[in-house]
């Protein structure tokens, strides 16, 4: 997993609530058996005509926003289904960041096992950052996991925040499988109680 | 004297294995069930670090999500290359590691959250994961389960724990009694009509009330399955008799004394007196209508009586999102919703694909017809499609002019060619509404089996209980 430490890059506004995986990438998608590849498909339904034309009005279309790095978005993202293919689309895309009010428990998870950082704002920052990413282009917004702000292209910081030990994995990009199984032997102690109290288990 | 504790609060306990200084605790995972869509990578990821899946007896997979459903399907054809290499992936990748594997010629194969608990895999008081959001469903037996990401897939294959923090808890209770011709399905459709697809959103729900004890085990599994729609990952419901008299006998449920200690444990699940909760919800179960959703969000919902809402009845975000599902579902405010016209119905899936849920359906058809365009019944396996021939319910709806279908996810998710076209408007027994979710430009409806079915016999959304009161 790549490390994350700061981004400065542009954001892409998506006011929409309740913007759920089977948007993010629609499940024709999933049939993949790998993790990388579906960039060019993330929100399919909304960025493409049946025909496969892109729709000129869809935010990730247009000239400002093709190269956008964060997303920021309204309430419950990322609800739904709980494909990882949804942060692997966004990730393939160029998608590093996604700042909302609020996240659905599993999308937000998956974020942090794929080097992104999904960030949660009250509205009020949110409805600021949503103002600052309708500028463009021109406006970068700038991300600290380290000191945890956000700040927009006019100077604006905002301080968020973020479980310590998903902030630890995330700056040093570190795999967690390799840390629990240094906890082998405990795992191996629960087992061996199990076996004795709940043997049907 | 230990605190009181929620339901909830126990099975955690009894499960963590580790907890850092921070909180983050590592949990162990009883049981873990496994599909062909979410997993290929994770096996992928234990072959180039060379592990081993830990506990292969404790993992149990099954092919669901795109494999066809069409009687035709032993025929390789039927399916597109890329579904065909990943249910062979999962063949492959189930031989390799060793894991319990219900293949799609095995009779025993159907929706892995139909399985589990038919196979007695899922038990009271277990953690169960799975690749998959709807892994809620196992919480009517009173676990912990869940819906887990790829790389959570991985992890659990390789060490039999997931690195969690403890959720919140959420009593839902619905008090009384339902009335005639309402369901599970309405039930839990009610609750998230009241507390919105975000109100469950770091908590795990625990449905309570005389209204859900007098659920079966499937009414139960019906309500747990949409905790997640509500934002819950899990939904639980404290087990009892029922659910003691559900696992017993099955394949994989303890028998002898290994039985008895079990039933003895499980009598301890329960949430005591003065546990606390951090929010609470009630209904009245008599309150509860049968209901259908008009929107694109499961929260939106409303009792058939009912007529479609205009966007400016909502306020902040929701105001555009309501335009952008009137706009999507071709709905008019005001509308009746009993004059939106049907084309398709859906009879199946995690939510309502077992034989109660045909059996409620087949009731409300016996002796009609169809006047949709077309009309399907995907039993959640194949035992259940099995059951529902031995007891005549399969020649009700092939008579009525339904497709009789094989098991799987089928038109839930669209994953395989069961799809609906632009436009098409279903009556669907599923648990998303979502844009896309049944097929492109697709419009769904979420409803009860038996409001399915009525839908299916007049060609348009129908209040069951006037069908009802025509066959007494």
């Amino acid at each position: 997993m790549d490390k994350f430490t700061t981004l400065t890059g542009i954001a892409a506004p998506m006011p929409l609530v309740n913007i759920d995986t089977d948007m993010i990438i629609p499940k024709q998608f999933l049939k993949t058996i790998q993790r990388s590849g579906l960039g060019k498909n993330l929100f399919d339904e909304m960025r493409y005509t049946e025909g496969g034309a892109e729709i000129p009005d869809f935010v990730l279309n247009q000239p400002a926003y093709r190269s956008a790095e964060i997303i920021v978005a309204g309430d419950n993202f990322g609800c739904g289904s709980s494909r990882e293919h949804a942060p692997w689309a966004l990730l393939d895309f160029g998608i590093r960041c996604v700042i909302a009010t609020s996240f659905a428990d599993i999308f937000y998870n998956n974020c942090f096992k794929n080097g992104i950082l999904p960030i949660v704002m009250p509205q009020e920052v949110v409805d600021v950052l949503m103002t600052d990413a309708r500028k463009g282009a021109n406006a970068r917004m700038t991300v600290d996991l380290e000191t945890q702000t956000v700040t927009t292209s006019d100077g604006q910081s905002f301080g968020f925040d973020v479980d310590s030990h998903r902030k630890h994995c995330l700056l040093n990009g570190l795999d967690d499988i390799g840390l629990t199984l240094e906890k082998a032997a405990a795992i191996d102690s629960f087992e061996a109680k199990t076996a004795t109290v709940r043997p049907w288990a | 004297m230990t605190a009181p504790r929620t339901l909830y609060d126990k099975i955690w306990d009894d499960h963590v294995v580790h907890q850092a200084e921070d909180g983050t605790c590592l949990l162990y995972i009883d049981r873990h069930l496994v599909h062909e869509v979410t997993s290929p990578q994770a096996f992928e990821g234990l072959r180039m670090t060379g592990r081993i899946v830990r506990a292969p007896e404790k993992t149990i997979a099954v092919p669901d999500h795109n494999v066809p459903t069409t009687l035709d399907r032993a025929n390789a054809a039927t399916m597109t290359e890329d579904s065909r290499i990943q249910v062979e992936a999962l063949d492959k990748n189930a031989r390799d590691f060793g894991i319990n594997y219900y293949p799609v010629s095995d009779v025993r194969q159907g929706i892995v959250h139909i399985v589990g608990p038919e196979q007695g895999w899922t038990l009271p008081g277990m953690t169960v994961v799975c690749g998959d959001s709807h892994t809620a469903t196992h919480g009517a037996f009173g676990s912990l389960a869940h819906g887990i990401g790829t790389s959570e897939v991985e992890h659990v294959l390789a060490t039999q724990t997931l690195i969690q923090r403890k959720g919140k808890n959420m009593k839902v209770e619905i008090t009384g009694s339902l009335m005639p011709g309402v369901t599970a399905k309405d039930i839990t459709l009610s609750v998230i009509g009241e507390t919105g697809t975000a109100g469950g959103t770091g908590y795990v729900i625990e449905y309570c009330g005389q209204a859900i004890r007098e659920l079966s085990m499937e009414g139960r599994m019906t309500v747990c399955n949409m905790a997640i729609e509500g934002g819950a990952r899990a939904g639980l419901i404290a087990p009892d008799e029922k659910t003691f008299a559900y696992c017993m006998g099955r394949p994989h449920a303890p028998k002898g004394a290994k039985w008895e200690a079990a039933v003895a444990y499980w009598k301890t699940l329960f949430s005591d007196d003065g546990a606390h909760w951090d929010k609470v919800v009630t209904l009245r179960g008599e309150d509860i209508a049968p209901v259908v959703t008009w929107g694109t969000s499961p929260e939106d919902v409303l009792p058939i009586t009912g007529t479609v809402p205009a966007a400016g009845d909502f306020t902040g975000g929701k105001v555009e999102a309501a335009q952008r599902s009137l706009d999507y579902m071709g709905l008019t405010p005001g509308q009746k919703l009993t004059d939106i016209a049907i084309d398709t119905v859906f009879i199946g899936s995690c939510t309502n694909g077992r034989i109660e849920d045909l059996r409620a359906a087949a009731a409300i058809l016996k002796g009609k017809k169809i006047a949709v365009k077309r009309a399907m019944v995907v039993p959640g396996s194949g035992l259940v499609r099995a059951q529902a021939e031995e007891e005549g319910l399969a020649q009700i709806f092939i008579d009525a002019g339904f497709e009789w279908r094989l098991a799987g996810c089928s038109m839930c998710l669209a994953m395989n060619p069961d799809q609906l076209t632009p436009g098409e408007r279903c009556a669907a027994t599923s648990n998303r509404n979502f844009e896309g979710r049944q097929g492109r430009g697709g419009r769904t409806h979420l409803m009860s089996p038996a409001m399915a079915a009525a839908a299916a016999i007049t060609g348009h959304l129908t209040d069951v209980r006037e069908m009802m009161a025509e066959t007494v």
